[in-house]
């Protein structure tokens, strides 16, 4: 990933967010889950600046970054979509629902469309698991879907802005 | 709860609330401030109803009245019919699927009638966001009798009494677990909440926390009376926005009734809790794991001893247990242990939650006595396998359980007997699968999962379970040969042998226990590389049967890649170079004339 520079207003952003934990080490996660909140994903760059102002090593850093799903270093879509492949979501097809949303987005899991409209995830379970199959665009919560469906559901994103569609 | 004379209970459970159930009360508001009726009928969203299959749930009280599957659309006639006219709308009332009968009570659903609901006491009966509605259910009774009238000797006495064991996985005895936290000497203890709900298709805490977050506060407060502890934490996922909000909701309002913070009820002793959040890491519902995240670190698991009880948040001693145990605390102490202890099997007592999903009719959360058999939780209570088709396995406990095949139906489910049939109890997730499932398929896919939540740092369980899911991967993809299954065996073997926490320990599991019990599916996979029940694609294609085809056109309409040729009312081809084997064409097919071939 190439190197980004971060403007004095992020950098102003996270430095606010360590200080609110009282630049405190151990309070790192939660620090993490603020950051990201603000700014949506957490390069290099950010980690950086994190560890400088809670005084912990960029590894360190790092190494919570990476560990946790949760937590993101590539930046996602405008319409982040995800597929739930909890066990009862999978039981009830939710692979071949993921195998359409890559075919007609021409993208793998973790990866965004070029022009940045949707990503592509896979999610644990949101324990909606009478809904299953369950994806997941935004906030908003789609069950049932069937692979004969995901054409529509892109289709409403596509063209500026979520209609009203049903949801079960 | 006594100045309305009609209560409407709209589900505000995860399931519901993705299919606008805040929407339909808020329609039921608008309606019946229409009618004047705003004061004399109270409309509140409820916490989980349990029901998920159905859902929306909408229960009009007192007649229990049970609409299912409501659209906000509905709401003007459930106001206009039942609520004006006292005529329940019955096209939305629950049909028995066999006898298709009305049940306009939900009290003769069978799925509520084996149902011994305690640690769910309150879910879909109260607000989960105004602490009197608690209160008026005997809410704070048992932390107000453990602080004035109890020692905190005698209620680890009265909890060690009821037979309470751990409801995260476990099993571990309650009591003595906070004896032994009371019995370790330090100025500053911990009480920790275990919110951290792993397991992919469980998701009984996340409905507790939603449905009923005072019972569990409660709990955490009368556990830091015993063990000595002033501080509580709860530690929660953070893709669980709703619970998170109605937690921190709870916590303000026990604030400010006195039931948190300083000298609780005027008896001098202070707790307070806090939340701390999780990010994705199935290893840290494993406490060891769960304390350090809790530091800010990342989530490994530790050696034990030192046990969290002598060493654990901070190097305190740490009483950390799940949702659902704490949840059952405050009725052991109301009703007493005897009480308690009088429902379940000799060594398992109680209720268990489990999260009933998959191929199976009633899917939803529901709370059954220990002792339970399993044929009675998925045709009495789950309402038989779905589409009609036939059992084949239940899979309990998760990543880290195994599987029930039907010889198992007539089992009573506790701890003990679920180890002793090669699966565990786990959180109580259970996925009920049918003939169209390929357990191969299901072992790889439980093995994936904890590939990928594997923290790294046992090599055993680093690279063994990657080398278990190439095998398994060999083998669904027809190039597995019979001495492969040995391999399979040997190395889960090893893996559980030498990993260090539970993760390791059991991740194996659903591989053993499938290859125990569906030996022939494995020996089909290799050896004349079939899927007998027709999901690994690899061994899949699909054909037409031209003497069974009408050309109906609907594989043709239906195909998303256009593999499908043939002229109206002849016989239709797919094109093997184009086809994706999505299977579609098999299952929409309404003369059986698409093959696996």
């Amino acid at each position: 990933m190439s190197k980004i520079k971060l403007s004095e207003k992020t950098i102003g952003i996270i430095q606010q967010v360590c200080s609110d934990f009282r630049n405190e080490g151990s309070e790192l996660i939660n620090v993490l889950h603020q950051v990201q909140g603000k700014l949506g994903y957490l390069p290099a760059e950010v980690q950086e600046v994190i560890a400088k102002e809670l005084n912990i090593s960029v590894a360190k850093v790092y190494g919570v970054v990476t560990f946790y799903s949760f937590f993101t270093m590539i930046p996602m879509g405008e319409h982040p979509i995800s597929i739930c492949m909890g066990t009862a979501c999978y039981v009830r097809g939710s692979e071949q629902v993921l195998a359409e949303f890559k075919r007609q987005l021409s993208i793998e899991v973790g990866q965004s469309t070029a022009d940045n409209k949707f990503s592509l995830n896979c999610l644990r379970c949101v324990g909606a698991c009478g809904l299953a199959p369950v994806v997941m665009v935004g906030e908003k919560v789609y069950g049932r879907v069937s692979p004969q469906q995901v054409k529509n559901i892109i289709a409403e994103y596509k063209e500026g802005g979520a209609s009203e569609a049903k949801t079960a | 709860m006594a100045e309305y004379n009609m209560h409407i209970l709209v589900c505000g459970g995860t399931g519901c609330k993705a299919s606008q159930s805040e929407l339909i009360k808020t329609n039921f508001k608008t309606r019946l401030n229409e009618f004047g009726l705003a004061d004399e009928i109270q409309v509140i969203l409820t916490g989980c109803f349990g029901f998920c299959e159905k859902g929306p749930i909408v229960k009009i009280l007192p007649d229990n009245t049970f609409y299912t599957q409501v659209t906000p659309e509905d709401v003007d006639e459930i106001v206009e019919e039942h609520i004006i006219k006292g005529r329940k709308v019955e096209r939305l009332l629950y049909k028995d699927p066999e006898t298709h009968e009305i049940v306009g009570d939900s009290k003769g659903m069978d799925f509520y009638k084996k149902q011994i609901r305690i640690a769910l006491r309150n879910c879909g009966f109260i607000n989960p966001e105004n602490i009197e509605e608690y209160i008026g259910r005997d809410g704070y009774a048992a932390l107000g009798t453990c602080l004035s009238e109890k020692t905190p000797d005698e209620v680890i006495r009265m909890i060690k009494d009821s037979g309470l064991r751990g409801r995260g996985g476990g099993g571990f005895p309650t009591g003595l677990k906070w004896e032994l936290t009371r019995k370790s000497v330090s100025d500053q203890k911990y009480v920790v909440c275990n919110a951290d709900e792993g397991d992919p298709g469980a998701f009984m805490d996340r409905s507790i926390l939603e449905g009923d977050p005072h019972s569990v506060l409660e709990s955490m407060a009368i556990c830091g009376y015993c063990i000595g502890a002033d501080k509580g934490l709860v530690y929660i996922r953070a893709e669980y926005p709703l619970a998170i909000e109605r937690l921190k909701i709870a916590i303000n309002q026990a604030r400010e009734y006195g039931l948190l913070g300083n000298d609780i009820l005027g008896t001098g002793f202070n707790f307070d809790i806090e939340i701390r959040y999780g990010a994705g890491a199935f290893v840290c519902g494993e406490e060891t794991a769960l304390i350090h995240s809790m530091e800010g670190k990342r989530g490994e698991p530790g050696v034990k001893p030192p046990f969290p009880a002598e060493k654990g948040y901070n190097g305190k001693p740490t009483n950390v247990n799940n949702v659902e145990t704490f949840a059952n605390i405050p009725v052991i102490i109301n009703k007493g242990a005897e009480w308690f202890a009088s429902i379940g099997t000799a060594n398992s007592k109680g209720t268990k939650v489990f999260a009933l999903a998959g191929k199976i009719n009633n899917v939803g959360l529901i709370e059954v006595p220990m002792g339970i058999t399993l044929r009675e939780i998925i045709y009495d209570i789950g309402g038989g396998i779905k589409d009609g088709r036939e059992f084949k396995a239940v899979q309990t406990g998760g990543p880290s359980g195994g599987c029930l095949t039907k010889s198992f139906l007539d089992t009573p489910i506790d701890y003990d007997n679920l180890v002793a049939a090669g699966s565990m109890m786990g959180s109580g997730g259970m996925i009920v699968l049918d003939d169209s499932d390929c357990m191969v398929a299901i072992a790889k896919f439980y093995l994936e999962f904890t590939l990928d939540e594997s923290c790294g740092k046992c090599t055993p369980c680093r690279i063994g379970n990657k080398r278990l899911y190439e095998i398994l991967e060999k083998i669904t993809e027809g190039n597995g040969k019979l001495e492969d299954l040995d391999r399979l065996r040997m190395l889960s073997t090893v893996i559980k042998d030498t990993s260090l926490c539970g993760l390791g320990q059991t991740s194996p599991n659903p591989v053993l226990s499938t290859l125990d019990h569906f030996y022939d599916e494995y020996l089909a996979h290799v050896t004349t590389h079939k899927c007998l029940a027709g999901q690994c694609k690899a061994l899949v294609n699909y054909a037409i049967d031209t003497d069974r085809c009408t050309g109906c056109t609907l594989c043709f309409r239906n195909c998303p890649v256009g593999a499908i040729s043939g002229e109206r009312r002849a016989p239709h081809y797919i094109d093997k170079s184009l086809c994706i084997k999505c299977g579609v064409c098999f299952e929409k097919c309404k003369f059986d004339a698409v093959l696996i071939a």
